[in-house]
């Protein structure tokens, strides 16, 4: 079962795509352009369509989806942490 | 899917333009005429109004757009015949002159001297003989290239991304090599993946349109924001599906066009392209407002992602909506026309997907109504671009 996708391997996140991610749970999740599948387990409760992190993503860090940047960290995130409006800000306006 | 020798279903028009749907149209130049035009349609069974706030004190650049997008709206293909109601006779016959441009049936009325109630009466009688009259055309089976696709999508979550928008952009890319007209464009929802439209254009000339377009938006948008533009782009809805910055809505945006479509020339809102291919349209973001312009360019059936659930619908243009998000597919399945959410439980290919779209997208070309016709989704909404003098 997937729990989670990723764009590229090369991505900083992934996008839950199923309902009800508690932290403690292990999920699978599918590299989409590389067809391939990796397992993290949450650090945190996760809603449906929101992302987590993947990768150690330290304080002022630049976090890549889609191979491409997506905006800046403003808080350190862990892998399997919740990553969204509270810890990434955009570059842009 | 095979589509060398796809075909459907049309209504073919007096200037060679193909439609899907058989509408007549009575159109109200300003908000005066309103209650005059829902009176006619009331009256007429089978004609539809289209109300709209707008159309008094517009000038310049505004009043041009006004203009282009009612004229462009008769002369969409999925209309037959067009009622034009009007305050006063001058603006009336303006947008009936250029609406009649296309061959098509038109009549306007001014309500000047005349009061609503003759004017009802007047125009009640044309409606009659055009709806008639369009009840005996037949549809005729046409090449796969007749058929003008637009995309858009609204309330966009992660999963529009991964799954809805990388499904339009499947089927683009299988519609594009047989010369088909594409459009796409939300210029503000590609700030962060603008480079890659850049670098998808036909040419230095077509790369420099874009820029400036885009560039123009950004201006407006840095001149009004009020902070980074948080709840609205993205919007609450937007960020309440997990999409975090304009830049990562932007790169989901983008998957529309696939992977092979070439961006072939750029369009001012509401203009209509001069040939097949893909088309970027300066526009703004927002649902109706896009779709209104996509219709008025001469769009005849519309392929819309969605992951939160946006339910718009258009009178003249038939929207197809479609969701990956399997929560949005079961609480809110009369919106939703195709249900790609097994992509994103890895059931289903995106090539899959993209035939799933196709199949729904030629049952609807051929008459079968989408979920947003069928629940009365009629949003038609004018672009302005400054204040009325």
């Amino acid at each position: 079962m997937i729990h989670f996708v990723v764009h590229d391997e090369g991505d900083s996140v992934g996008v839950v795509v199923v309902e009800g991610v508690k932290a403690g749970e292990e999920l699978t999740g599918w590299i989409m352009d590389q067809d391939k599948e990796i397992r993290f387990k949450a650090i945190s409760d996760i809603p449906i369509g929101h992302k987590l992190a993947i990768k150690e993503l330290k304080n002022n860090d630049t976090v890549i989806k889609y191979g491409v940047d997506i905006g800046r960290t403003v808080a350190p995130i862990e892998p399997g942490e919740h990553a969204h409006v509270h810890n990434i800000k955009t570059k842009r306006w | 899917m095979d589509l060398s020798k796809a075909s459907f279903w049309g209504y073919k028009r007096e200037n060679g333009r193909v439609g899907v749907r058989n509408h007549v149209v009575i159109l109200p130049v300003d908000d005066l005429s309103n209650a005059a035009a829902q009176a006619v349609a009331n009256n007429i069974k089978g004609a539809i109004a289209l109300p709209h706030p707008y159309g008094r004190l517009q000038f310049g650049a505004d009043l041009d757009l006004h203009f282009r997008t009612l004229i462009g709206t008769g002369c969409n293909p999925n209309v037959a015949a067009v009622v034009v109601i009007c305050i006063e006779d001058g603006w009336a016959k303006k947008v009936a002159d250029g609406i009649s441009a296309t061959g098509k049936p038109v009549s306007y009325f001014g309500i000047e001297q005349h009061g609503d109630h003759d004017t009802i009466l007047r125009a009640s009688k044309a409606a009659k003989e055009y709806v008639q009259w369009a009840s005996e055309l037949r549809r005729e089976e046409r090449p796969l290239k007749d058929l003008w696709v637009s995309t858009k999508c609204g309330e966009s979550d992660t999963t529009s991304g991964c799954g809805a928008n990388q499904t339009v952009g499947n089927a683009f890319d299988k519609l594009y090599p047989h010369g088909v007209t594409l459009v796409f464009g939300e210029t503000t929802e590609l700030t962060g993946g603008e480079h890659l439209v850049a670098a998808r254009c036909r040419n230095d000339e077509v790369r420099k349109k874009f820029q400036f377009m885009f560039d123009r938006y950004q201006d407006l948008v840095n001149r009004h924001k009020t902070s980074d533009l948080s709840d609205s782009q993205p919007t609450k809805g937007n960020i309440l599906g997990g999409l975090t910055t304009i830049e990562e809505k932007a790169l989901g945006n983008i998957q529309k066009i696939g992977r092979k479509c070439v961006v072939d020339g750029v369009l001012d809102k509401a203009e209509a392209p001069t040939g097949p291919g893909l088309w970027f349209m300066d526009s703004s973001s927002a649902a109706a407002e896009m779709v209104t312009l996509l219709a008025a360019a001469g769009f005849a059936v519309h392929l819309f992602p969605t992951g939160q659930g946006n339910v718009i619908g258009n009178p003249i243009l038939p929207v197809i909506k479609l969701s990956a998000n399997p929560r949005t597919v079961r609480t809110m399945s009369e919106h939703i026309d195709v249900d790609v959410s097994g992509l994103l439980r890895r059931e289903m290919s995106p090539d899959e997907a993209g035939d799933k779209l196709l199949e729904c997208m030629f049952r609807t070309a051929n008459g079968r109504l989408t979920a947003a016709e069928a629940l009365g989704h009629r949003e038609f909404v004018l672009t302005r671009l400054y204040e009325s003098a």
